[in-house]
């Protein structure tokens, strides 16, 4: 999905550009704050792996193949403010070094993949790692959750700046059923190999999941001979409050998958026709195949045009509610911080 | 991207061009790109004006032809795109040799095909005449936060460890018989995945340890500074104003 | 030996993880200027997290470490590092920096050198090593004795008053290894070697030590160290398959 010069006109390019320096310059804050002066090699080192791993191929069957995007496993694996930063390092390295991507469009690139995926992903993960009962079967099922929607949710993006800035009259529709049709295949792909990884991450390392911190198990005393938690020092009452934006979250999240999937078994053709053009242009330019959005005029032909214009109203308002719990929860997170160091403590 | 691509754009060379400081080319190329995206797309002449720029700019840069032509195959995909435009965008049509095309869908893929070619050309001239350590301290100088410097240096200098680490493993999986053919074999892949990122998460660690070691406290000291000349400034510019000039002519005409 | 003049001077260093997990359980030992030092021991004695303490990097447990009689603490850090100079096992962790160049210029500039004092000190470093002509290379382009080579290097452009070896003569080819130790011997620093190598032990260091356990379970001549069977049993340390120390003759 790396936009060329001259897909978005010059106002709005600049317009993302500044939307996506501040979002930069918020990630900076942020990581520095987590991690200080270990940032640079880090996110440094995570940017790297990012970048090897957009190289794994996975096979998808007869030579074809696809390979990860990336935000929503360096989101849940070193929260969203490092994962911001090793994206668009990633982006930005790739359309200097590689011209993948115009440099105008960096702006564009950046908001996109590396800010809107990150930011829903990690939202959708904290939420649904919160209502869901502690285990590692819990932190898999987050994480195919929070790339399943935050795929289609770059789509969603990307069609909005596309709506107010792009450069051919295209109705929006045919660009929203495309794009969005396209990477719902692409996000089930992609939270597939999301959740497999995070899976094996917290296996072997669990302290180096950062969405997953501050579920670990709880240290005991020995009091007569009998293992005790140590008391709770944040108070119960907070706790509890949290709860019901998380249940926000996760309710928004079910419905969304839910109209997901029924889009997915509804109009089996079409998504059957866009695997067979995603096939062909697999062969030609393997890396480039799985998010370029060319694939996927094959959509256009879903006869239900309500449905698949619902489908994107239903996905975006999904990830409107689901931003708007994230943001929420940031903010009551701030303010609680003081009360529970023990929910954010550890490295 | 492919396996081994991390230096692959830049060729050696003693052009003027390669001479140039750095962040003299960063900021030609950038500026150059914002023209051209400026540009009114009715205006074609102007694009074929902006081609011969860079075609200057690769002759005395000594980049051949070919080479430029080989590396706009990234392009592919958005030329796809453009083609599809004139069949699905709206308004009038015209009928061509018998297909209904939109004549605003013909001019959205000129459009998106002429910038996006001329960005991609004019990205891959400043690679290939720029070295990898030149470009981060261009970016540097251009003022660029930075940690986002160091993080991206950290990302070129531990790109190719890392994607060497992949190798290996691969290579380990197929020793023993593995390949993989289909999403069944996802999870085997996924635990390499997440042992690639565990073994790239500790020598982040290691990699700090050592920095720390030798005094590293939150800054990189600043060893190289690039300097440019005014001389070599204006040199630099040489493009975009021209490019520039043409643009302004072309709004005009 | 004369606490004034000892180069590095450990005194009850007890240390335990934040996991709990302890390491070190009161180590005693000290090392005069000059001296070339092997610490030996088996796999989890405890050596790394020893050679993280001379330098500052943990700490927080009880004892003291002093270098040139400087004590290792938060008000002193910033000279402690300079004169601790730590070569790591993983020399592309050690080498961080684009080119080889600005790796050995990382430590001085970081203290402060600039311009061409700073250029001296790098290439005093690189040619000490035999890298001079290779400073202009980006690390990962080095075989892996030379990288080890700029290791050493970037450390030795800090002017260290004791030099840190980890595991110096892992993954080195037979030549490699001689080279390594030829520019060891020519340095006039004092080395702590860090080792599970006991002939380049033997080869380089007329003294060592063996941690064992989180102690300093012996401290004597290497030689004598090495052919009493019964403490290398103890330790778990063995020597290669066909190797006599009584039948080599000790480097300086």
């Amino acid at each position: 999905m790396h936009v060329p010069d001259g897909f978005i006109d010059a106002p709005i390019s600049a317009a993302t550009g500044v939307v996506a320096a501040a979002a930069v310059a918020v990630s900076l804050r942020g990581a520095r704050r987590e991690l200080d002066e270990r940032t640079a090699p880090l996110a440094g080192l995570v940017a790297a792996f990012i970048f090897a791993v957009q190289m794994l191929n996975f096979p998808v069957a007869a030579g074809t193949s696809g390979h990860l995007l990336g935000g929503a496993l360096a989101a849940i694996l070193v929260g969203p403010y490092t994962g911001v930063l090793c994206v668009s390092v990633v982006l930005l390295m790739q359309g200097i070094l590689f011209a993948d991507g115009g440099l105008t469009a960096l702006g564009v690139n950046i908001t996109d993949m590396a800010v809107v995926t990150t930011v829903v992903a990690y939202a959708v993960f904290r939420g649904l790692v919160k209502v869901l009962p502690r285990g590692r079967g819990a932190i898999t099922a987050a994480s195919f959750v929070a790339a399943v929607l935050s795929v289609p949710a770059a789509a969603v993006a990307f069609t909005l700046i596309y709506a107010v800035g792009g450069t051919t009259d295209v109705s929006i529709g045919k660009v929203a059923t495309a794009m969005i049709g396209v990477h719902v295949l692409i996000g089930i792909g992609e939270a597939t190999i999301t959740a497999l990884t995070v899976g094996a991450v917290v296996a072997v390392r669990p302290d180096l999941v950062y969405g997953a911190r501050g579920l670990r198990q709880k240290l005991k005393l020995r009091v007569g001979g009998e293992l005790v938690d140590v008391p709770d020092t944040a108070p119960v009452a907070a706790a509890r409050s949290h709860r019901k934006v998380w249940i926000t979250g996760l309710v928004a999240s079910l419905v969304l998958a839910g109209f997901v999937s029924f889009y997915a078994s509804a109009s089996p053709d079409g998504l059957e026709k866009v695997a067979a053009d995603q096939g062909i242009d697999a062969k030609t330019e393997q890396h480039a195949s799985a998010d370029s959005p060319l694939a996927d005029y094959g959509v256009k032909d879903v006869e239900d045009a309500r449905l698949s214009g619902g489908l994107a109203g239903v996905i975006g308002v999904g990830v409107t509610v689901v931003a708007g719990t994230g943001v929420f929860w940031a903010v009551r997170r701030r303010r609680t911080a003081d009360v529970s160091p023990a929910s954010t403590s550890g490295v | 991207m492919g396996a081994g691509h991390a230096h692959r754009l830049y060729r050696h060379g003693h052009s003027p061009v390669h001479a140039l400081p750095p962040h003299t080319k960063l900021a030609a190329v950038f500026a150059f790109v914002v023209v051209v995206v400026s540009t009114p797309r009715e205006a074609m002449w102007a694009f074929g004006l902006y081609a011969v720029l860079l075609g200057v700019v690769a002759y005395v840069a000594r980049v051949p032809a070919r080479f430029l032509l080989k590396r706009l195959l990234i392009e592919v995909p958005f030329v796809a795109f453009a083609v599809l435009m004139p069949f699905v965008a709206e308004g009038e049509r015209v009928e061509v040799l018998g297909m209904s095309l939109s004549v605003s869908g013909l001019w959205g893929a000129w459009n998106v095909l002429a910038k996006g070619t001329l960005g991609v050309a004019a990205s891959v001239l400043l690679a290939s005449t720029t070295e990898l350590r030149e470009l981060l301290l261009g970016l540097q100088r251009l003022k660029l936060p930075p940690l986002l410097v160091q993080i991206a240096s950290f990302m070129i200098r531990y790109g190719d460890v890392i994607t060497d680490e992949m190798r290996r493993m691969r290579i380990a999986r197929e020793s023993r018989g593995f390949e993989a053919s289909g999403v069944r074999h996802w999870g085997v892949l996924a635990k390499s995945a997440g042992a690639l990122f565990i073994r790239s998460y500790e020598r982040g660690e290691r990699v700090h340890l050592a920095m720390v070691s030798r005094g590293y406290a939150g800054s990189m000291p600043v060893i190289d500074e690039v300097t440019a000349s005014r001389a070599q400034w204006s040199y630099a510019l040489a493009l975009p104003v021209t490019a520039l000039v043409v643009c302004v002519v072309g709004w005009t005409l | 030996m004369d606490p004034v003049t000892a180069s590095l001077e450990v005194t009850g260093l007890a240390f335990a993880y934040p996991d709990g997990h302890q390491a070190l359980f009161g180590v005693d030992f000290s090392i005069a200027r000059g001296e070339r030092v092997a610490l030996l021991g088996p796999n989890g004695a405890g050596k790394t997290t020893l050679v993280l303490h001379l330098n500052g990097i943990l700490g927080g447990g009880v004892g003291s470490v002093k270098v040139a009689g400087l004590p290792v603490d938060k008000q002193h850090m910033a000279e402690i590092r300079r004169r601790v100079g730590i070569v790591f096992q993983d020399p592309d962790d050690q080498l961080f920096m684009p080119t080889v160049r600005e790796d050995v210029a990382f430590g001085p500039a970081a203290a402060g050198l600039k311009g061409d004092e700073l250029e001296a000190r790098v290439r005093t470093a690189l040619e000490r090593v035999g890298m001079a002509e290779f400073a202009h290379r980006p690390p990962h382009h080095l075989s892996f004795g030379q990288r080890r080579r700029v290791a050493v290097a970037t450390v030795l452009a800090m002017e260290p008053e004791i030099l840190v070896l980890d595991e110096p003569s892992s993954n080195l080819d037979p030549a490699s290894r001689r080279e390594l130790a030829d520019i060891l011997r020519s340095l006039d620093v004092t080395v702590l070697m860090v080792t599970h190598d006991l002939p380049y032990a033997l080869e380089l260091c007329p003294r060592s030590l063996i941690l064992s356990e989180g102690t300093i379970a012996a401290d004597g001549k290497t030689a004598e160290l090495l052919t009493d069977e019964e403490l290398m049993r103890a330790h778990r340390l063995e020597l290669p398959f066909g190797f006599d120390p009584r039948s080599v003759t000790m480097g300086a």
